[in-house]
């Protein structure tokens, strides 16, 4: 008797043999020989020992010869994985949040942030205008001024970078957003009212140690994005992030003159420092960012050194530099792992020169941040707060054609959030801040969020909170200057550019269910957001000849609806549906209108497939389509007939599609095309012919200007 | 601002230092299975009056908590576990209480180790 080990064959002692059906039997000796007696009537000898197949041999002569026992197969624990969907709605978080990684910014060409949210549909992007193209989002039927972005849970893109502050983030530093939607938290400050968009950056501890992305579009766009990143120690690390872009291609395919999409470039460098130590409890990041950036656009026979700021031809450059230092500080009590603090600070500035045709804007805004923040408990962790104390400082200088503004804002606040979880389902967050504010005044801002399981994997949630913010009515509403229209300000005793701060309440419901359907799961959420307005700027676009600025008389809110359903069809099929409904109302001056160039309605519908991975092979399939409904546009009836336009947009359909195919865990090739239904506005421009005439106007937009975009690229990662 | 945070780090030490009875970290081995049973220990403790922080490791079987020894006991703490069918050395659960759990959260069984545990 014996087994195999390798190849070589080795004595079996004290292996069972016995006839088949009897208790007749033996063992093997320390050499592997058995002896047994035979009988006529038992044909079949079985052979067995610990750890070894059995063998069953047919004895038809004296001696067996070699018997060989193999021994019992372990396999290997088998590892069933499922990988968490690249947008998850977390059912058990007290706010609505939508949690989206990095996979997610890949299904779309998503060369900034402001188009990591094509694929999402919490989050809606708008174009800005006509001239300059640039994409800006809305939450809850609201501008992007109205909601609190946050890098790194630091402020940014506000202020002067409110229009373009999305394109200065490439999406490939990106390592996931959070969207919550409604009040959001006290710790970030008074300022957002519809919602809260964190971005976290790549982190150079954990990222990959190189990276490399080109990408090339049909409009002669390109981009270049890099990292590289160095562990100095096991917990030091250094990162180096560039990325650079350019269009330097003329496109005009409309006919109005006009290029139909900007002639860009932009240098953009970041360098990050993270400093993780788990066993004393510390972590720190220090972060510089620069960025240059410049647009120009206008007329296709416009020369940047004749026509500047003439009526030769109508032009429009806008140039920026921007500088970032930011820096957190945190530490956790080692023996008390619930208790921690953090302080953050950061500094830019942010320096704009432009001019649009004939008109100046430039701007140049500096802003200090300075947050504190301590976590702990009281008795228990099912009592959970946060308090601190955060200071701000923002200073703007400001030149519209030949006025200037200055101002300065500077705060101090104190917040304290508590939350409770009595862990059988019932969660809630409340939070309050003070603040003192030189042009806001002493004001409290308070924001409460609650979650409630009904029953197996549903949530109920509801939320309510105050917002407050002075405007900056140019900076927000920059597309205002590829116009002809008149800048009128009603001034009203405010601080801001005569006009009072805006103040607003939002409250919002929300119900979530997931389910297991063919054992898929679904998962289903309605939610229902209200933001009524006590105090507001309302920006009113109704006379074709101007554009005035006055504080709300009268009353102004936004009702949002929006339904999702998202489920996987087939094995690694999955389909993301939204229903959105909304309805804005602002009493004008001229009254009660709804907000133009706001879809009543929106539909969304995202397809993803990918398929099995085949070593380290795999295709990536992604389909978006977005059907936006009618739009009402701003009053134009005094406009000659040929440049006036209906009261509704017609309703309209955008296609985007991606295919990904991965050849190797470090190598992925990318093709894709945007708006490959081809569908554009008539005449985005009005009197683009005459564009220092009076009836020149490129801010009502309303679809795009550019039709199919066609695009490549590759990544490379190690 | 320097002064200041000095300060507060003084502060600090000086109530950590002081605080060996209001903080104890303890820890010691609790039977079980799964993710329920890590549901049902940790909130099970962490709602004794004076159990500021409970945490149960799946793979390791180890509890840890931090307690306010003024208000509670290791040994109160323990009994309550055991109390609701999880075995402690020195503690063992009432039967009825144990066959009460849910068939895969019954870790005197062998076999309920390769039962489905769901994702609770």
């Amino acid at each position: 008797m014996e087994y195999r080990d390798g190849k070589e064959n080795i004595a079996l002692p004290d292996a069972n043999v016995y006839w088949l059906s009897s208790v007749v039997g033996t063992t093997t000796d320390s050499s592997g020989n058995f002896k047994i007696p035979y009988r006529g009537d038992l044909k079949k000898l079985i052979i067995s020992s610990v750890g070894y197949r059995s063998d069953t041999i047919l004895v038809n002569r004296p001696d067996l010869g070699n018997i060989i026992l193999y021994p019992t197969v372990v396999l290997d624990e088998v590892v069933v994985e499922k990988q968490v969907a690249p947008l998850q709605k977390s059912l058990f978080k007290v706010q609505n949040v939508v949690s989206v990684d990095s996979r997610e910014m890949l299904k779309a060409a998503c060369c900034n942030l402001s188009e990591s949210f094509e694929t999402n549909p919490a989050v809606d992007v708008n174009i800005s205008d006509a001239v300059l193209g640039a994409k800006q989002i809305q939450m809850l039927g609201l501008n992007s001024p109205y909601l609190l972005f946050t890098q790194e849970n630091m402020p940014a893109i506000r202020g002067a970078s409110q229009i373009f502050g999305l394109s200065f983030i490439p999406g490939s530093w990106i390592e996931g957003i959070q969207i919550t939607k409604g009040a959001g938290s006290v710790l970030n400050g008074f300022e957002s009212i519809s919602g809260h968009i964190n971005s976290e950056l790549v982190k150079p501890i954990i990222d990959k140690r190189f990276f490399l992305n080109l990408y090339a579009n049909n409009f002669e766009r390109y981009e270049f994005n890099s990292r590289l990143n160095h562990n100095l120690t096991d917990n030091l690390a250094t990162g180096l992030y560039i990325h650079a872009n350019l269009r330097n291609g003329n496109i005009e395919n409309n006919g109005d003159s006009f290029q139909d999409t900007p002639l860009a470039k932009q240098i953009n460098f970041m360098n990050r420092w993270q400093y993780l130590n788990p066993e004393n409890g510390w972590v720190s990041y220090a972060t510089i960012q620069y960025l240059n950036d410049s647009k120009e656009i206008g007329q296709l026979d416009f020369n940047i050194d004749t026509d500047k700021l003439t009526n030769n031809n109508w032009g429009s450059e806008v140039k920026t530099s921007r500088l970032d230092l930011s820096s957190k500080l945190g530490y956790v009590f080692p023996e008390l792992p619930y208790q921690s603090f953090g302080f953050q600070t950061a500094y830019s500035n942010h320096s704009q020169d432009a001019f649009y045709g004939l008109n100046i804007y430039d701007i140049n805004h500096n802003s200090f941040y300075s947050n504190f923040i301590f976590n702990s408990i009281i008795g228990s962790t099912q009592h959970k707060f946060k308090t601190g104390i955060s200071l701000t400082y923002d200073s703007f200088d400001e030149t519209v054609n030949s006025t200037n503004y200055n101002r300065d804002d500077n705060s101090i606040g104190a917040f304290f959030e508590y939350t409770y979880d009595n862990l059988e389902g019932l969660s809630f967050v409340a939070g309050l801040r003070a603040d003192m504010h030189n042009n806001l005044g002493n004001f409290f801002t308070p924001r409460f969020h609650l979650r409630y399981s009904l029953w197996d994997k549903a949530s109920l949630r509801a939320s309510f909170g105050r917002g407050k913010r002075g405007a900056n009515i140019f900076a927000e509403n920059q597309q205002l200057f590829a116009s002809s229209r008149q800048i009128i300000i009603n001034p009203n005793d405010g601080n801001y550019y005569g006009l009072k701060p805006e103040k607003a309440w939002n409250y919002g419901i929300s119900f979530m269910q997931k389910l297991y359907i063919l054992n898929r799961v679904l998962d289903f959420s309605i939610d229902f957001y209200r933001t009524d307005f006590v105090d507001q700027v309302v920006v009113d676009w109704e006379n074709p000849r101007e554009i005035s600025f006055y504080n709300l008389e009268g009353d102004s809110y936004s009702n949002s609806l929006q339904i999702d359903v998202n489920y996987e069809m087939l094995q690694d099929f999955h389909i993301r549906a939204t229903y959105k409904h909304f309805d804005v109302v602002t009493d004008y001056n001229s009254g009660a209108l709804e907000k133009p160039l706001q879809p009543l309605s929106r539909f969304f519908v995202n397809l993803n497939y990918e398929t099995l991975q085949r070593g380290e092979q795999q295709w990536r399939f992604d389909f978006t389509s977005n059907w936006l409904g009618k739009q009402r546009l701003p009053n134009t009836e005094s406009n000659p007939v040929e440049f006036q336009l209906p009261p509704y947009s017609p309703s309209y359909m955008l296609i985007n599609a991606q295919v990904t195919k991965v050849f190797s865990n470090k190598f992925e090739f990318y093709v894709g095309g945007e708006n490959i239904n081809n569908f554009t506005q008539n005449m985005p421009i009005l009197s683009g012919n005459n564009p220092f005439g009076p009836y020149f106007d490129s801010t009502i937009l309303y679809a795009p200007v550019l039709t199919g975009t066609y695009y490549a690229g590759f990544r490379y990662k190690i | 601002m320097r002064k200041s945070i000095l300060v507060f780090f003084l502060i600090l030490g000086a109530s950590l230092s002081h605080a060996q009875d209001k903080n104890k970290t303890v820890t010691f081995e609790v039977k079980g299975n799964c993710g329920m049973c890590k549901s049902r220990i940790e909130k099970t403790a962490i709602k004794i009056a004076g159990v500021k922080f409970a945490l149960w490791n799946v793979d390791t079987k180890e509890f840890k908590a931090i307690i306010d020894e003024r208000k509670c006991s290791i040994d109160m703490v323990k009994k309550k576990i055991a109390g609701i069918g999880h075995d402690i050395e020195g503690y063992t659960a009432p039967l009825d209480v144990y066959d009460n759990l849910p068939a895969c959260c019954q870790y005197r069984n062998p076999e309920s180790i390769h039962m489905n545990h769901g994702k609770h």
